[in-house]
């Protein structure tokens, strides 16, 4: 690049804080969500295409690699969905004082955790 | 010099008039995958793991297989507004760029074809 202007600051001199860590994270794991989307439509176009092809999906599903796209996904959708929640009050305008930035940041990460953790559990029990 | 007027240099200049759609249907889009993703997350989670049998009559089930129907629309919705957002973003170069972004309109496009297509199949029994 040579731009000639002054350039504001890159995001390097910026001291990495939980409010931009939650917000980068809610764009990583909207990214992985897409990751989850997709095996979601491979299990319900697998299941209309008949008892083969469904039988390949469960071989990728209890497969390794599987495992890791439902298990990070739950967390991704357990955290999008908590934090896309928080980010809705701010659209309406509300809780936008640093102290309830925090506070709602640090719930959604309990949030999330703990959500994860249970449906993992309930998961577990049901194979 | 130009030999232009300053009116003419500025006109064509200005936003694209057509941001506040995209950012009101990612909302819209969010406010109804919340409740459905509780849903998604407690019931429809675990019949991954089905057999093929009862992943089969359960999805068969018309409340199932709206509210999934509904799920996967507005997931691929709000997952393409969000990639846009994304891409634009971070692809500066002005080919690269459309390229990415007319391919994700397409896969969202075949992607929301294909799983409606085969939950109405699941849904009427084909």
């Amino acid at each position: 690049m040579s731009v000639q202007r002054p350039l504001s600051p890159h995001l390097q001199v910026y001291q990495l804080q939980l409010t931009s860590t939650l917000s980068i994270l809610h764009r990583i794991t909207g990214l992985w969500l897409c990751l989850g989307s997709i095996a979601l439509i491979c299990w319900i176009v697998s299941l209309a295409a008949g008892p083969e092809a469904y039988a390949g999906f469960d071989d990728f599903a209890h497969g390794w690699g599987g495992k890791v796209v439902v298990v990070v996904s739950v967390f991704a959708l357990c955290y999008h969905l908590g934090n896309g929640i928080r980010h809705l009050f701010w659209d309406a305008g509300r809780g936008f004082d640093l102290k309830t930035t925090y506070a709602s940041g640090y719930a959604v990460v309990a949030f999330a955790i703990i959500a994860t953790g249970g449906i993992l559990f309930l998961l577990g029990g049901a194979r | 010099m130009s030999l232009r007027t300053p009116l003419a240099r500025a006109r064509g200049l200005g936003s694209a008039k057509d941001g506040t759609p995209h950012w009101w249907m990612q909302r819209v889009t969010a406010v109804l995958l919340a409740p459905l993703s509780i849903w998604f997350l407690l019931c429809v989670l675990p019949m991954l793991a089905a057999d093929y049998a009862d992943a089969r009559v359960w999805l068969a089930q018309p409340l199932n297989a709206l509210l999934i129907l509904a799920f996967a629309l507005a997931v691929i919705y709000h997952a393409l507004l969000g990639v846009q957002v994304v891409i634009e973003d971070y692809i500066h170069t002005r080919w690269i760029e459309v390229a990415l972004l007319t391919s994700i309109r397409l896969i969202a496009f075949l992607a929301a074809l294909a799983t409606s297509l085969a939950i109405v199949r699941i849904a009427v029994g084909g």
